[in-house]
């Protein structure tokens, strides 16, 4: 009697939980259905291909545009998420562990900024650039990038740091370590996992981004998979473009689904810890 | 701490200057490693911002550039007094309203899910953090190629309609559509700050109610919701926010901003700045913007008593 309850309710939340994975999944799905269509039929308005090939991606990866986009973005992206949580690491620290007035107000400055519409500085970044020759640049992504990264950053690790218990480190200095080893062997091994985590939310923040990217590049020398996306060729002059499109999102969305799956924990950690604890 | 006992062994006035020593030391270390991090957001943030500023009280159009000069309020004067600025404005408050308000409930759902399921809960948060991580434009894409005829959408097939649903001619399923595409990326985000206040909600409560009679529905209204009020406030906050500055998935929606009926506050801003290179105007409607999210957050800060993370502990 008790046993059949049990059973109803582990039957109850299993199908809530395939709604979940079904309304999570589906726009995925789509694309991917989508992107494996053979070019004549992608616009057949099927949901599955009736003819599967990989002829989209082939179509893609021959475009100089799409390679060029993708080694940008991953370029871009991981230049600005290196100095990124370098700089909020210092910082972090500073507002963690030590007592200097301002703290407040870095803390208030950094939230406004994460707050700033990017749309009301793109008209004079745009202007900027041209003038100082950053238009078009691969740093002249990195350093909005890093601006909008910084304040997320700054929260993630200054929760993080909160947490490590930084008596650990003298306790080993007692034992007769060099504070240098008891940083090492000790802080760095603590810490390691809040600057994975934040390393890894401000990675996605810039692989995500389009204002900046469509407003401040114009050519390969610059331009990230989602500005090149929303300017793809198609294959050739009488094909549209939606197979490649589809492909090129299948293709960007890969190493979105890698990080979720490997850090789905430290994610959550990550992005309820800035939110809550502060 | 360390004065009081050294304050025991050596007179209290050395002691004292040694801490005060230290004090500043230990503040200039604190302004020294915050530093780098200050400079770059105010470079790329407070500067152009006064600039933008700037160039709104200029007649500065890229294409005539000697005709540049000082001319007042004159660009707010035709942006406020244009019919476009308040159909985009309104048109994204709507946009705002609507997808948060969903947010909300469908967060909330799932957050409850997260929280409470007896099996596949690592599964469910593992999914809802696809839609997430997912590049807004290729969600977008997913959405619009989904939608559109031209494109083969599968949903006007399935549904037996053969024009487009998110053409210029269809104005209300195109802003469907971009709801959709935005509640549908967003609502984990929401879920995630929820499930952290859900967290914060004691089990004993929800047990002692129960012994005292209260069904699930009341416990949720009576104990839930007051307890969990300061995270649903800030989720609301971010989320208000973020969907004000909505630009991503209206822009790719609506065929890289040309769709009129689609058009938001930001789109405004980057056809004015980007392409039809009138920087007089187009920062005026950035500074506009910049203000409406200003004006908000200081709505739900001083109004609604939203406690801004960060604060306490």
């Amino acid at each position: 009697m008790d046993g059949g309850l049990r059973n109803r309710r582990i039957l109850g939340w299993a199908a809530t939980d395939a709604l979940v994975l079904v309304v999570a999944l589906f726009p995925v799905l789509w694309i991917l259905m989508l992107s494996l269509k053979s070019p004549g039929t992608v616009t057949d308005g099927r949901f599955l291909p009736s003819e599967w090939s990989l002829e989209n991606y082939r179509n893609i990866f021959e475009q100089d545009v799409f390679t060029r986009a993708l080694l940008n973005s991953f370029g871009i992206a991981a230049i600005a998420t290196a100095i990124a949580v370098v700089l909020a690491s210092m910082a972090a620290y500073a507002i963690a562990r030590l007592n200097f007035p301002g703290k407040a107000i870095m803390l208030g400055a950094a939230l406004m900024i994460a707050m700033f519409p990017p749309i009301s500085i793109v008209g004079p970044l745009y202007n900027m650039w041209r003038n100082l020759g950053l238009f078009d640049t691969w740093p002249g992504l990195i350093i909005p990038y890093l601006t909008f990264a910084l304040p997320l950053a700054i929260y993630t690790l200054t929760a993080f740091f909160r947490e490590i218990p930084w008596e650990l480190e003298q306790a080993a200095q007692v034992d007769g370590a060099t504070p240098f080893q008891a940083f090492r062997k000790v802080i760095v091994p603590l810490a390691a996992p809040g600057v994975a985590t934040t390393a890894i939310l401000v990675f996605i923040f810039c692989w995500n981004d389009f204002v900046f990217a469509v407003s401040l590049t114009s050519t390969s020398a610059a331009q990230t998979v989602p500005a090149a996306l929303s300017q793809f060729p198609g294959a050739s002059q009488f094909t549209a473009p939606y197979g490649s499109i589809a492909a090129a999102a299948v293709i960007v969305t890969i190493p979105i689904i890698i990080l979720v799956m490997i850090f789905q924990r430290r994610i959550v950690a990550g992005l309820t810890a800035g939110a809550v604890k502060g | 701490m360390e004065a009081a006992t050294a304050g025991t062994t050596s007179p209290a006035r050395p002691a004292r200057k040694r801490v005060s020593d230290r004090a500043r030391a230990e503040r200039r270390l604190g302004w020294l490693l915050c530093l780098p991090a200050v400079i770059v957001m105010i470079a790329v943030t407070a500067y152009p911002i006064v600039y933008a500023v700037y160039l709104s009280l200029l007649r500065a159009d890229l294409r005539f550039p000697d005709e540049q000069k000082f001319i007042g309020f004159d660009n707010y004067i035709t942006v406020l007094s244009s019919g476009l600025w308040w159909s985009d404005f309104g048109r994204t408050m709507l946009i705002t309203v609507v997808s948060v308000s969903l947010e909300l409930v469908l967060g909330m759902l799932l957050a409850l899910v997260m929280h409470r399921a007896l099996v596949g809960r690592g599964l469910v948060r593992t999914a809802s953090l696809i839609p997430y991580g997912i590049v807004t434009v290729v969600a977008a894409y997913a959405w619009l190629l989904a939608f559109s005829t031209p494109s083969g959408g599968f949903i006007p097939h399935w549904l037996g309609i053969d024009h487009d649903l998110v053409d210029q001619a269809h104005p209300v399923t195109s802003l469907l559509v971009v709801i959709g595409a935005e509640v549908w990326k967003t609502t984990p985000f929401m879920a995630l700050l929820l499930l952290a206040g859900l967290a914060l909600v004691p089990d004993e409560m929800h047990e002692a109610a129960k012994v005292d009679g209260a069904s699930a529905w009341q416990r949720f209204w009576r104990i839930t919701v007051p307890l969990m009020k300061p995270a649903i406030l800030v989720a609301l906050l971010f989320r208000t926010l973020d969907a004000f500055r909505i630009f991503d998935s209206a822009f790719i929606i609506g065929q890289n901003g040309t769709n009129p009926k689609i058009e938001t506050v930001s789109i405004l801003g980057y056809n004015q700045l980007l392409n039809r290179l009138n920087l007089g105007l187009g920062s005026a409607v950035s500074v506009l913007i910049f203000l409406s999210v200003m004006l908000i957050a200081v709505f739900f800060i001083r109004v609604l008593g939203t406690s801004r993370p960060g604060e306490g502990s």
